[in-house]
């Protein structure tokens, strides 16, 4: 792996690791950030920022228990408002961090081990984030458990196992769980790093313990690998099975515009074309205000430009067979649909939408662009917002014109539905904060490994 | 020379990776059993001459993930067909198709569950106190250096010999691991 680092800086790309870092060198810049004693100015800003929406979520979240879900938008014929429009669109972002950590893990990118560490991180809070809108949109959260999950209750009933809905809460718990279980044991050998360098005992004593008494022995290794492995190979099949199962919420449903079986693929797609969009906006000021430029270089944000351009094509050919089947299958409902999208009330939407996920990132065939960190960073927002727009236009303008007229409607969110988007948002930006101030943003032990100091010399 | 006390092992100290393999296969070589090397990353090249082959855990894992999708298609068989039987319309109520999305989130979870609780189960962890952390010098072991140990209790320890056959590998330093 070494080598291939090595082809490939002579070969005239940007490096993965700028020369110059030694083992101690890599360990004492990374661990900084978590074991320094000032915190800098910036990340109180930042953290406030997002604090201030935990309390807009907190404020949202007790009016909706008090009162209900009729403070929300939601009502006939539109019940999928954006409760379930910003889960599909949280969900999706999640997938670029288990992208990162599982399946480029096994194809043997390299450059991955500067950005998996933050990348697993977003999955989780993003999951975080993306679980609350279903079971806040059952109205009792608390009453859910009983058809949410099977349990022996009192009334000697179980869930209906037949519904996507069903598969999606094993789909997004499983998702959850094995990400976290990814997340921390890449962490272990980290946090034993932590233990050892802080000077102070609490730190040492809460990193001791979540190290575990990890202490790096060959035969601790051997297994740590193994299983590393073995969960990447898990989480592949897993990440791909999410989304997917996601896409089958709409997919099995008879609505216009749902019941398609491009569906799951498209999803997956677009799901990590908004997961890598994320990473970006992320990636990009976290490396300036901690100076990683020699860790996460201009060869890891040129790499995700080239995802983000795939991943739009494969979802602008996915709008595309919309149109087409909307053509093609001669069902004047489909029909209806696709033109109503067009030209009905939400057509504004459907236009941005194009104009953010098939015509901005086309920029990206150009390494002038990938190569700019203002265009980078813009072509990511802009993807951000049109893959909101995607799935607002999936769920609101299949379910406000279906097949009788006498029962169409409009949607309009409230105040209430924008103070829980917002909510989430802050929360994700919080937690993302801690993370960065308290567990290390970059794993340590692969940054190691990928130092050509680390190439066993041939006995001679 | 010799502690009063009996000790855990003699640990040696190298600043390279390319030592530590070197130095480890001749301790291997020699007929130390009871070794064991610590590095701050994974180095397979230890694996290798430390003969750590065919760990457990990917059986293991299989067998998680076989009884995860088992009881996951059973949950579903039996709360659908035999405790909670819902007749529509005259459908199957074994209708499995519309069983395997959830029989293949539960094999992963089994799976994954096991692989990291086997792992650390394996592993012997959580172990907080370890003899080789009374070395002050190991904290490095996490940073930029690497130890190998040889452990008292392998049958062709002795603490003489031993300190001079680690001196002959040509170490940053030795020193004693006490209990």
């Amino acid at each position: 792996m070494v080598k291939n680092s090595k082809v490939l800086a002579e070969s005239g790309k940007a490096p993965i690791l700028e020369s110059g870092h030694t083992f101690g060198s890599v360990t004492d810049k990374i661990s900084s950030f978590v074991l320094t004693h000032r915190t800098p100015r910036g990340w109180y800003i930042g953290f406030g920022i997002g604090f201030i929406g935990v309390m807009l979520l907190g404020q949202t979240l007790a009016n909706l228990l008090l009162q209900g879900t009729g403070i929300w938008g939601v009502t006939n014929p539109v019940g999928w408002g954006f409760d379930i429009i910003n889960f599909v669109w949280w969900i999706g972002i999640g997938h670029a961090g288990t992208l990162i950590s599982a399946i480029l893990l096994l194809l043997r990118q390299e450059w991955r081990t500067s950005i998996n560490r933050f990348a697993e991180a977003m999955t989780l809070f993003a999951v975080a984030c993306a679980a609350m809108y279903p079971l806040f949109h059952t109205g009792r959260p608390w009453l859910a458990f009983y058809w949410l999950f099977p349990y022996p209750n009192t009334m000697g009933i179980w869930p209906q196992f037949r519904s996507p809905l069903m598969w999606d809460v094993f789909a997004v718990s499983t998702y959850g769980i094995v990400s976290l279980l990814f997340w921390f044991v890449g962490l272990i050998p980290d946090l034993a790093t932590l233990r050892d360098r802080t000077q102070k005992r609490v730190p040492r004593f809460i990193f001791g313990m979540l190290a575990m008494g990890w202490r790096g022995s060959a035969r601790h290794w051997n297994r740590y690998e193994t299983a590393y492995l073995l969960l990447a190979g898990l989480s592949t099949p897993l990440v791909l099975s999410v989304h997917t199962i996601v896409s089958l919420d709409f997919a099995v449903a008879v609505i216009p515009g749902w019941h398609a079986t491009i569906f799951p693929p498209y999803f997956v797609a677009g799901a990590i074309f908004a997961g890598f969009a994320m990473v970006l906006i992320l990636a990009i000021p976290i490396r300036r205000f901690y100076r990683l430029e020699d860790f996460i270089t201009m060869r890891h944000l040129e790499n995700m430009a080239k995802i983000i351009l795939v991943t739009g094509l494969i979802v602008s050919y996915g709008y595309m067979m919309e149109v087409f089947f909307g053509w093609y299958s001669a069902n004047p409902y489909e029909d209806f649909m696709i033109q109503n999208r067009m030209r009905g009330p939400y057509s504004s939407i459907y236009w941005l939408l194009i104009g953010c996920n098939v015509l901005a990132p086309q920029v990206f065939w150009l390494k002038s662009m990938r190569t700019s960190i203002p265009a980078l960073f813009i072509v990511s927002v802009i993807v951000s917002f049109g893959m909101w727009f995607e799935r607002f236009i999936i769920v609101v303008t299949s379910l406000h014109r279906d097949f009788l007229p006498s029962s169409w409607g409009m949607y309009y969110p409230t105040k209430w539905d924008f103070g829980m988007f917002f909510g989430t948002i802050g929360l994700f930006v919080a937690l993302l904060f801690l993370f960065l101030r308290f567990l290390p943003m970059i794993s340590i032990f692969e940054m190691r490994t990928i130092l050509p100091q680390a190439e066993i010399k041939e006995a001679e | 020379m010799k502690p009063r006390t009996p000790i855990y092992g003699l640990m040696a100290e190298f600043d390279n990776p390319t030592d530590l393999v070197a130095a480890t296969q001749r301790v291997h070589g020699y007929g130390y059993k009871k070794i064991d090397a610590y590095s701050p990353y994974p180095i397979e090249d230890l694996h290798e001459v430390m003969e750590l082959h065919g760990t457990k855990l990917p059986l293991l894992v299989l067998c998680g993930g076989i009884l995860g999708g088992l009881g996951g298609y059973l949950l579903q068989y039996w709360t659908s067909v035999v405790d909670y039987p819902i007749p529509i319309g005259g459908r199957p109520l074994h209708s499995w198709p519309s069983f395997i999305p959830i029989t293949f989130e539960t094999t992963v979870l089994g799976a994954a569950l096991t692989a990291v609780l086997g792992m650390l189960a394996l592993n012997g962890l959580p172990m907080p106190y370890h003899p080789v952390f009374n070395v002050s010098r190991f904290a490095l072991a996490s940073r930029d250096r690497f130890f190998l140990c040889i452990e008292a209790s392998d049958p062709k320890f002795d603490y003489d010999a031993t300190w001079h056959f680690l001196e002959s590998l040509k170490p940053k330093t030795i020193s004693e691991v006490p209990h």
